[in-house]
């Protein structure tokens, strides 16, 4: 399935919430969903720190591929993580760089992508970016497989 | 209590709208207050009317806008029982007020090894600016502690001070606990050795009557759109014998007196520290605010918002989980709390769909979230035009937030 795909499946399965509440009871169910990342892994090397809530980020490369995982403090966040992380977790770094991310704007859910003071979330976009960019050039120079 | 609210309440139609379906609850008065109408009103005039540049043309429109944007001066002088007009400076906002007394201040009088005292309790904007001169000239920044009640250990402070003090920043009223500080008590000791103070008035002038010869504050800074007012402009009060010394915090035009590439001189206060256009049309709607709060009566402001913050703090403790961070018995209308269990984040995204608007995180005093060892918290803070039927809608959605993340 491609990313693009990915994200009108997400936009469909929030059309059917009319109601805000109803819209975050869902990526509340989601980040409670998600799995907690491993305490060792929540360190200062992980952390994407915002001015109201905490995102880490894991991401590690296999066969060609890069898989992420994350979390946050705050609930509704890691559902937004979660989300995310059903988009580009598994993919290979060329699909990552080529597609927009636009569901979370698409969702209505853009205040939460704000560029200053925010919760760490656009900040993570970025990095999954600076991951997928960063792979694709050792891939290319023939570097190491296994991130 | 003669307090007419539905009048108040009419002079900012913004409050009456809904966002997200539900009807719009303003609880983020102590990051900015609404404008009122009139602020609107005197914006408009201006420049359907009469705009021109100030102090420096011999035309109609040039000198309305003079007198009327140093009428705001004397407004500000009247607000808070200045000495001399000349002691109002104009600035773009508290935290300009705050870098002026530091760049100025410290360039005059700060050396090598001297130390300003700083309380924890601070916004970021009253502890940064001192830390850059502090660097600059190798000077130390000392702690004024608080209790983990939030009450300022202001006892501390003798002992603290030192030959090597030169300065005590301080805040009139945290932004973050609410705790009113004892700023006169505090003066009094910073002076009895001869130490100045700067008071940071940003969270205090919209809530209680200030009287700065009463303090006698050195320095005292505050902001209009904390005050009902325009965004764009602050104050900074300062006694005639400091502003006198201190050498000018920027060059430009009108702060001088004559320029030659051999050597300028400088206007007298308080245009030696007014360099370059001011945001004229702000400070001319900021003498509507000011108007406001002097009709209404900062007394009465303070009746009401007080009862406030009773009604909401007895609320909201009937709540589980509750930890309300800030429980001086001097307290302005401002409560932070976090709810067990759930993340500060979380609770003002949910309440912010039910209409709420309140502020979460770190407000810009990271010390006092260490002090907590919390990433930060809820903020709840009230202003005039608030209601007890506000405060419960508040509670009732914080209620309902609580039950989503059970």
């Amino acid at each position: 399935m491609t990313i693009e795909k990915v994200q009108q499946d997400i936009i469909e399965e929030f059309s059917v919430y009319e109601d805000w509440m109803d819209k975050y009871s869902y990526l509340i169910e989601l980040g409670n969903e998600l799995a907690d990342l491993p305490p060792e892994e929540k360190n200062d090397q992980n952390l994407i720190k915002g001015c109201q809530s905490r995102v880490w980020l894991v991401a590690e490369k296999k066969d060609g591929k890069i898989y992420f995982r994350g979390e946050s403090d705050a609930v509704i966040v890691k559902g937004l993580v979660a989300l995310l992380l059903r988009v580009v977790s598994g993919r290979k770094p060329k699909e990552i760089i080529e597609n927009e991310l636009h569901f979370i704007d698409d969702l209505g859910l853009k205040q939460h992508l704000s560029p200053t003071r925010s919760n760490g979330l656009l900040a993570m976009v970025k990095q999954i970016r600076l991951y997928a960019v960063a792979y694709d050039r050792m891939e290319k120079e023939g570097g190491t497989q296994n991130g | 209590m003669n307090y007419d609210i539905n009048k108040i309440r009419s002079y900012f139609p913004v409050l009456k709208q809904q966002v997200y379906n539900k009807p719009l609850v303003y609880l983020d008065n102590a990051a900015t207050t609404q404008k009122t109408v009139k602020v609107l009103m005197a914006q408009e005039k201006l420049h359907n009317d009469y705009y021109g540049n100030i102090h420096r043309a011999a035309h109609y429109m040039a000198d309305k806008s003079t007198a009327d944007f140093e009428e705001t001066r004397d407004k500000v002088q009247k607000f808070i029982n200045a000495g001399a007009r000349e002691e109002i400076i104009f600035t773009k906002g508290t935290t300009e007020s705050v870098n002026l007394v530091a760049a100025s201040f410290c360039e005059q009088f700060i050396k090598s090894g001297d130390e300003i005292i700083v309380s924890e309790m601070e916004h970021h904007s009253n502890i940064v600016p001192w830390q850059i001169q502090a660097i600059n000239k190798g000077a130390k920044i000392v702690k004024l502690p608080f209790s983990d009640s939030g009450i300022l250990q202001s006892g501390a402070l003798q002992n603290l001070i030192s030959s090597k003090t030169k300065l005590v920043a301080v805040t009139h009223v945290s932004n973050v606990l609410g705790t009113i500080n004892p700023v006169k008590q505090i003066i009094e000791t910073a002076h009895s050795k001869n130490i100045p103070v700067f008071i940071d008035g940003a969270q205090a002038v919209q809530h209680i009557p200030v009287d700065v010869q009463e303090l006698d504050a050195d320095f005292y800074a505050f902001s209009a759109h904390k005050m009902y007012g325009p965004n764009g402009v602050g104050v900074l009060y300062g006694k005639r014998k400091w502003l006198t010394e201190m050498p000018p915090y920027q060059g430009g035009g009108e702060m001088i007196a004559e320029v030659s590439f051999d050597k300028t001189t400088f206007s007298e206060i308080p245009f030696k520290f007014e360099a370059g256009t001011p945001n004229i049309t702000s400070v001319i709607a900021f003498g509507a605010s000011i108007d406001m709060l002097q009709d209404i009566g900062l007394v009465n402001i303070w009746e009401w918002e007080h009862e406030l913050l009773e009604y909401a703090t007895a609320g909201l403790k009937e709540i589980e989980g509750m930890t309300i961070y800030g429980e001086a018995p001097e307290k302005s209308s401002v409560i932070s709390f976090n709810i067990e269990g759930v993340h500060s984040f979380d609770l003002g995204t949910m309440l912010d769909k039910m209409g709420i608007a309140v502020r979460t995180g770190h407000h810009c005093a990271d010390p006092v979230m260490q002090h907590y060892n919390i990433p930060g918290t809820v903020r709840a803070s009230f202003g005039l035009y608030n209601t007890k039927e506000e405060i419960d809608q508040f509670l009732h959605a914080l209620k309902k937030v609580v039950q989503m993340f059970a």
